[in-house]
């Protein structure tokens, strides 16, 4: 009975020490950011395999979704007359739900995974423990640029989203459709606020860029050096990221809604 | 102690355990300035631990860990950092960073802590790289290297911060007879060249003997035996000798502990 307590006991404080430490090194991590800006070319070759080569996957994507929404979205409207409001329909779903969230997972899927396979693979080969022994702090050098490009990417990424996902709508619903290519741009002009509608997707953008890509840097790092560890903690960035981007979602929609 | 001002790092009473099982219970070891230390024992006695704590990497249990005077377990991150530029340490499996050549490599060090413009950079790399006789091997990635190779470009990058100590974690290990005979020349001649400090941990003793100042081996937590390598081979301690002349049982069994053969044959029944 007492072996029981204890045991909740001793799971409650590895927890919070785990939890404690994790968020220590967070904080080392937004530190390093600082020296890191008189090293611009180190963040730029970050942006370039965290961000750019991400560009293609968020574009095809962003196209696709914003083909089905134009589709869907016209089926729906049309019944009610309202199909010159398809701009407006397409637009806000995009800038303030389907770019940040999709982006973010997309992101997790290809940039996320990525960096955790590239950071658990170097502290396998002891990649990371020379870095200390060359008295260089693997924080400052390997997890600072790579969480700055992810902040810097995922806000571009989702806008990148929204914009082609925009234009995808514009073609079947204008040009496949029938619906009147002015009320299209129009309706949209009007009813998307600029304070309201894209900064609430771009603090969303941002705040699951500083998520998805803490969790891949993070779990990279802290995890078992062997190919099984590895894969573990590949498979656990993707799944963590996509359920704390999607929690986060809703508790971002209520608060900014 | 009459000596001591002579070592550069002084462990005194060492404690260190990883989960249950207990790897240093108490060692002391000196390490004399300009001479060759090595660290022997069997594999498994956490002689790759013990270089990560001189190195900082990993905090002992209790006991001290003295390099120039300063105790490594107490320093600050800060501090750390800048002990370690005095230290250079050869990794088992190199360590080379794979995304970038040879040249980059070892240029690495240099590039991260000094404001040196790129040619004197260039200068130093070609002067590390031909005093391991690799000069031409600059571009290569670390991919294309050997594992002898490997080791002799992680050696040009440990030597190139210009250290008072360099650490080496098992440099024999899986090396043909050719590059060990080139790794045993350089140690030693890096070691009297460029006034060292060298600590070798291995196993294989015919090679480390050879080029040794002074041996500890270890076995079990403790230090089972100190001195030259002529009174290694000379030594009537059971551990040393079943130890120096490899010996399959003896103070080390042979088999990892376990209940009676018989009552585990029997019991499957």
């Amino acid at each position: 009975m007492f072996d029981w307590f204890a045991q909740i006991g001793k799971n409650a404080i590895e927890f919070y020490a785990r939890l404690g430490k994790e968020v220590l090194l967070f904080i080392q991590t937004l530190l390093a950011f600082v020296p890191l800006v008189l090293r611009p070319g180190l963040i730029v070759q970050q942006i370039y395999s965290v961000g750019v080569r991400s560009m293609l996957i968020i574009i095809v994507s962003g196209f696709f979704v914003g083909m089905v929404l134009g589709l869907q979205g016209y089926n729906t409207l049309v019944d009610f007359g309202a199909e010159e409001s398809l701009g407006v329909v397409v637009a806000l779903s995009l800038v303030r739900e389907l770019g940040p969230v999709v982006t973010a997972l997309l992101f997790a899927g290809r940039a996320g995974s990525a960096l955790t396979a590239e950071i658990g693979l170097m502290k396998a080969t002891e990649q990371l423990s020379g870095l200390e022994m060359m008295a260089v702090n693997p924080v400052d050098r390997i997890l600072a640029p790579r969480l700055l490009a992810g902040i810097i990417s995922m806000p571009l990424l989702a806008a990148m989203f929204s914009a082609v996902g925009i234009f995808g709508g514009y073609l079947v619903g204008v040009d496949l459709l029938g619906v009147d290519e002015g009320s299209y741009w129009s309706q949209m002009q009007a009813k998307v606020d600029f304070d309201q509608d894209i900064v609430n997707g771009v603090i969303k953008s941002f705040v699951f860029g500083v998520v998805a890509t803490w969790i891949a840097v993070y779990e990279g790092y802290t995890c078992i050096p062997t190919s099984e560890g590895v894969s573990r903690a590949t498979t656990r960035t993707v799944v963590y990221s996509a359920l704390v981007v999607l929690g986060l979602d809703f508790l971002l929609t209520a608060l900014m809604l | 102690m009459p000596e001591t001002n002579n070592n550069l790092v002084r462990i005194r009473d060492l404690h260190f355990s990883r989960g249950r099982s207990k790897i240093f219970n108490g060692i002391d070891i000196d390490i004399p300035r300009g001479k060759v230390t090595a660290i022997m024992g069997p594999s498994g006695t956490g002689k790759t631990t013990l270089l990560k704590l001189i190195g900082g990497q990993l905090k002992p249990e209790k006991g001290t860990i003295h390099f120039h005077g300063e105790n490594i377990p107490a320093m600050k991150t800060k501090k750390l950092y800048d002990v370690r530029k005095k230290m250079g340490m050869l990794f088992q499996s190199g360590a080379l960073l794979t995304d970038m050549s040879v040249f980059d490599n070892i240029a690495f060090p240099l590039r991260e802590h000094t404001d040196l413009p790129e040619v004197m950079i260039r200068d130093l790399v070609l002067m590390k790289l031909q005093a391991v006789g690799l000069r031409g091997a600059r571009d290569l990635s670390p991919s294309q290297l050997s594992g002898g190779m490997a080791r002799r470009v992680a050696l040009a990058r440990a030597i190139a911060l210009d250290p008072e100590m360099i650490l080496y974690d098992e440099p024999f290990t899986g090396q043909d007879p050719i590059s060990m005979g080139v790794l045993v020349e350089l140690i030693r001649s890096m070691n009297d060249a460029l006034e060292l400090t060298s600590v070798i941990v291995s196993h294989d003793i015919q090679e480390t003997l050879a080029i040794a100042d002074q041996i500890y081996i270890l076995s079990q937590g403790k230090i089972v035996g100190h001195g030259s390598p002529h009174e290694m081979n000379q030594s009537d301690s059971p551990w040393i000798n079943q130890f120096v002349h490899g010996e399959a049982d003896g103070p080390v069994p042979f088999h990892y502990p376990a209940s009676s053969y018989k009552d585990d044959m029997l019991s499957g029944r």
